[in-house]
């Protein structure tokens, strides 16, 4: 079993330590069991289970380091790995934006780990399979979908007395379902740190209703429209907003946070004053790893956003009432600007009302329920422009009700804008490992029609 | 990201970082490899498998990433391991052991893929139809390069880019990156069929991004490389005199000038600042190969990928609007009688040329598209029998040997016109376009229906001649309607490849490195969008 425990971890962590010769040496431990199954057409197409545990030992002569993995764990192995990990650093060219690494730190203590969900087997998700396609077989429906699921641990130590653990399990599940003619399709994608919320039936069923719902879907002249995104549609949108977000860049003039004349624009309002979007590794429907790095997959929650240098992740606020809050520094950058070093986020979660996705529609005068987003591409970098297509059903609005399904749209729209043109926000729920209200937009720009069903 | 995207820099599964040194060492010993593969193929077929193939991979990569006069990542990696898939009760099974080096473990990994097919076979309907395929018995194939890039000092490497970057900041950038990519795949395949199939194959790709800033306005506008990846080693960064093409901007065949190229990426950069904003509206787009190449990749590349089209992707790339009755037909008109497209495994320095492909077919080239005219798609062994095959094209692939191969991508390109005809020609034609060269955002419909794509420089035409340089320029259209508006390709002498080091499909998701070729061509009538904005 690859998942070590925290004393396990600790133990092989201190055993490199002691072999070093370097100024400063570092190693990441991490573990990982992941397994999927894929089907198509009804019928599964792919199943597979591995297991990795690997670690990473990083060595520093002044300004310049090298990394050696292995995984093999005795003595011997360590100590001719910690050698060579010395012998790269050695010819390495010198970086000059090295950081010494980091001392003790303190971590908070999230619950990103679910027995039910390392305890998940072949024969699970052979089930979980069969619960999705068995209701699309008796509706003459075609299923498609994919469960990952991950349980792994990662664990990092330095020989500045760094040391930290964390223990994560993600599950997450998409279907696609398609009418036997092709002319409806329904799309659905929940993820979830505990695979007991999981019911793969009931969000099958929510894909099938939309599949059967999109049939014979009109077209509407391509503009500007009033939009509902459901989180699954925007969540992408969102994240590749909050990924641009970043100091180093907006200082240096090339981001959509730079300021003409130089600087960031923190501190400006942006949004909407109801946009409020943080980070919190403590929240019990996102828990989030407490450092960044150590691999094991399955982002936020084993450790995603921010280098594997063990710098703590803490409740961060990036948007605050439309303003402009704090942007990610890394250390590097953060020394050079004399601030605080902040890891970029992991998740987000944007903060939301207390309105259903029916509610909001039901408030809706005339619009378009977008429910997914797909093969979203950056144009503009300095405006953060995006295109994509809109996918998997989508539906027009008037007076307070869904009244026919819409031919899918591309749009050309940037997410500044969008949360500028803010409505309404419902209550968030979690998707593509982030809270995300569904949300009303006015004037979403589409550009385009298309074909695709 | 997204499938049926290019995907940003990715390793092989279970890759270690070793020294740069260790990437030059040997790897087992052919005699070696066909002893542990026979060990897997005869467990396999005592525990019961009608059909078993083994691959016995070990995937080196080098990244050397740079900024400014920084090497801010030296990346070597290496991956070695072993895939056994079998057919047992009529259904596949797969099982993958990392650093198997025994008897024993190559027994145990064909034990597991066969317990695996049997107890998914509880689920199958129909047993696999895989083609029949004689075997080649001990056979090799070897990228045919001049200058092995591993053997390249680092530093030698790294200077080169550092030397790049110093080009681009006294010709007026002011932030520039640049990347070198380099990957060997050394390959070895086994089957019951009686292949043992040796494989060396080497891929690069050296690229960069200059940014140009304005401090007054606050704005920024950014160059790509023109270079394209390829199926080579270092010799692509020798080029010779015959593998630039001169014109508004030099553009590169078999052969790479990265210094030249990223002097004229600053000024371009710097010149996009002030160029003309476009005009939406309706233009006839001359397109360069280096642009080319990506609008062939998602709008006939992914759509003909005969698996897309019966519906195995539809999770997560999508399906494909050419369906079977449109094949069936015989008479979809996918482009103008212009349009050829075809599928090669065999195009010499190409990304997708080898030997034999991961089901131990041997390489081949096809037509997709003729004379306008869907004819074929791209189809692998438990394939073929549904196009009407008795046997498969050669397009099946692995990204390593921890996963299981699939249908991929072959090399598909546009052939060259048979009349004769040059670029200059090309332009002297068209009252009012927009010459595009390099290639920049893409997006495309699921169904590959509708897309939007950008490029790295924009050129506007207006009565047969080039006047100036434009931006915020990116057209929309629909893959039939556009391929159709083709009404002139240049000959031969303009033929280069363009191509996706990175292209992901399939869930767990897949790397692939595909090339497509073209020469520039005229598309009548197409839609341009102007997409500046205002935060």
């Amino acid at each position: 079993m690859p998942i070590l425990s925290k004393e396990e971890a600790r133990q092989i962590i201190d055993k490199v330590l002691s072999f070093s010769k370097a100024d400063e040496l570092s190693a990441n431990l991490s573990g990982s069991r992941r397994g999927n199954i894929r089907y198509a057409r009804n019928a599964v197409s792919t199943s597979g289970e591995s297991d990795n545990l690997s670690l990473a030992i990083t060595a520093v002569f002044g300004k310049k380091a090298g990394t050696a993995t292995i995984n093999e764990f005795d003595n011997a192995s360590l100590e001719k790995t910690v050698r060579r990990a010395e012998e790269i650093a050695r010819l390495a060219p010198e970086n000059p934006e090295y950081m010494p690494m980091l001392g003790p730190q303190q971590y908070l203590d999230p619950q990103t780990f679910a027995d039910s969900t390392a305890k998940i087997d072949p024969d699970f998700r052979a089930q979980a399979t069969f619960d999705s396609i068995d209701p699309c077989r008796k509706k003459n429906l075609t299923a498609a979908g994919y469960m990952e699921d991950t349980t792994g641990f990662s664990a990092i130590g330095n020989s500045k007395g760094l040391f930290g653990y964390n223990k994560a399990t993600n599950v997450d599940f998409s279907v696609t379902v398609r009418t036997a003619d092709g002319t409806g399709s329904g799309y659905a994608r929940p993820d979830f740190t505990d695979v007991g919320k999981l019911n793969t039936r009931s969000t099958t069923e929510v894909a099938m209703q939309k599949a059967l719902a999109s049939v014979n879907a009109r077209a509407l002249e391509p503009g500007k429209y009033t939009v509902i995104l459901e989180p699954t549609a925007s969540v992408e949108l969102l994240q590749n907003m909050m990924r641009s977000m970043d100091a180093r860049s907006a200082d240096e003039g090339r981001s959509f946070l730079s300021k003409k004349g130089g600087g960031t624009r923190q501190g400006e309002r942006l949004f909407d004053e109801r946009v409020t979007i943080y980070t919190d590794p403590m929240n019990s429907e996102l828990p989030l790893s407490p450092f960044g790095g150590g691999g094991g997959g399955g982002g936020g929650r084993f450790g995603g956003g921010g280098g594997n240098d063990g710098l703590p992740q803490e409740k961060t606020t990036w948007i605050e009432n439309g303003v402009v809050k704090n942007i990610p520094h890394s250390r590097y950058w953060a020394d050079k600007k004399g601030v605080k070093p902040i890891p970029g986020p992991a998740g987000f979660i944007v903060q939301g009302g207390n309105q259903s996705l029916l509610d909001m529609i039901k408030g809706t005068e005339k619009g378009i329920l977008v429910t997914r987003l797909w093969y979203i591409r950056a144009v503009d970098p300095q405006t953060l422009l995006y295109t994509g297509l809109t996918r998997d059903g989508t539906f027009y609005i008037e007076n307070g009700q869904i009244k026919f399904p819409v031919k899918n749209f591309r749009f050309n729209e940037s997410p500044v804008i969008m949360l500028n043109n803010l409505e309404a926000l419902g209550k968030p729920v979690r998707s593509g490992g982030n809270l995300i209200p569904p949300m009303k937009i006015r004037d979403f720009t589409f550009t385009s029609l298309s074909d695709a069903v | 990201m997204g499938a049926g995207s290019l995907l940003l820099p990715s390793l092989p599964a279970f890759s270690r970082t070793v020294a740069p040194e260790a990437l030059l060492e040997p790897g087992l010993d052919v005699s070696v490899k066909k002893r542990l593969a026979d060990a897997a193929l005869n467990a396999a077929k005592s525990k019961g498998a009608t059909y078993a193939d083994v691959r016995i991979g070990r995937y080196l990569n080098q990244f050397v990433i740079t900024r400014e006069d920084k090497v801010e990542n030296l990346i070597n990696t290496e991956s070695f391991g072993v895939g056994v898939r079998v057919i047992a009760d009529g259904c596949w099974g797969f099982a993958a052991i990392v650093d198997a080096r025994s008897e024993t473990d190559m027994a145990k990994a064909a034990e597991k893929a066969v317990s695996i097919a049997k107890a998914n076979a509880t689920l199958m309907k129909t047993p696999v139809q895989l083609a029949p395929q004689k075997g080649f018995g001990e056979v090799s194939w070897k990228a045919p390069i001049k200058t092995n890039a591993f053997e390249v000092p680092i530093k030698e490497k790294a200077d080169l880019l550092l030397t790049a970057n110093s080009a681009a900041l006294k010709n007026g950038a002011n932030f520039v990156n640049s990347q070198l990519f380099l990957v060997n795949e050394q390959k070895y395949f086994a089957s019951t069929d009686g292949t043992y199939a040796d494989q060396d194959i080497h891929r690069i790709w050296p690229t960069f991004t200059v940014t140009a800033i304005d401090p007054k306005t606050g704005k920024f506008e950014t160059r790509q490389a023109l270079s394209a990846p390829m199926g080579m080693s270092y010799d692509y960064l020798q080029a010779n005199p015959t593998d630039k093409i001169t014109g508004i901007t030099t553009r590169y065949n078999m052969g790479y000038d990265i210094l030249e190229d990223i002097t004229a990426a600053a000024k371009q950069a710097k010149q996009k600042l002030s160029a003309k904003s476009v005009e939406a509206g309706k233009y006839d787009l001359v397109l360069d190969p280096s642009h080319t190449w990506l609008t062939i990749h998602e709008s006939v590349g992914h759509p003909l990928e005969l698996d897309r089209v019966l519906g195995y992707e539809a999770n997560f790339a999508g399906t494909s609007f050419a369906t079977l009755d449109k094949w069936e037909s015989k008479n979809f008109q996918y482009g103008s009688k212009l349009v050829n497209f075809f599928a090669d495994k065999t195009q010499p320095n190409s990304l997708g040329a080898v030997g034999w492909d991961d089901e131990g077919v041997e390489t081949q080239r096809w037509d997709l598209v003729k004379d306008g005219i869907l004819v074929n798609y791209q189809a692998i062994r438990d394939q073929v029998h549904i196009i009407g095959e008795t046997h498969s094209q050669g397009c099946c692939y692995a990204d390593s040997w921890s996963s299981v191969q699939f249908q991929r991508m072959a090399n598909v390109s546009l052939a060259a016109g048979k009349t004769p005809l040059s670029v200059a020609e090309m332009i002297k034609d068209v009252e009012k376009g927009v010459y595009i060269i390099g290639d920049g955002s893409f997006s495309i419909d699921q169904q590959r229906y509708n897309f939007q794509f950008g490029g790295q420089l924009f050129y506007e035409i207006k009565n047969g001649q080039i006047v100036g340089m434009l931006k915020d320029v990116a057209y929309q259209s629909n893959t039939r309607e556009f391929w159709n508006s083709c009404v002139a390709v240049c000959d031969q002498r303009d033929f280069r490849l363009g191509g996706a080091f990175f292209d992901g499909k399939g869930q767990p998701m897949q790397s692939n490195a595909v090339s497509h070729g073209s020469t520039t061509a005229r598309f009548k009538g197409v839609n341009v969008i102007n997409t500046a904005r205002k935060i």
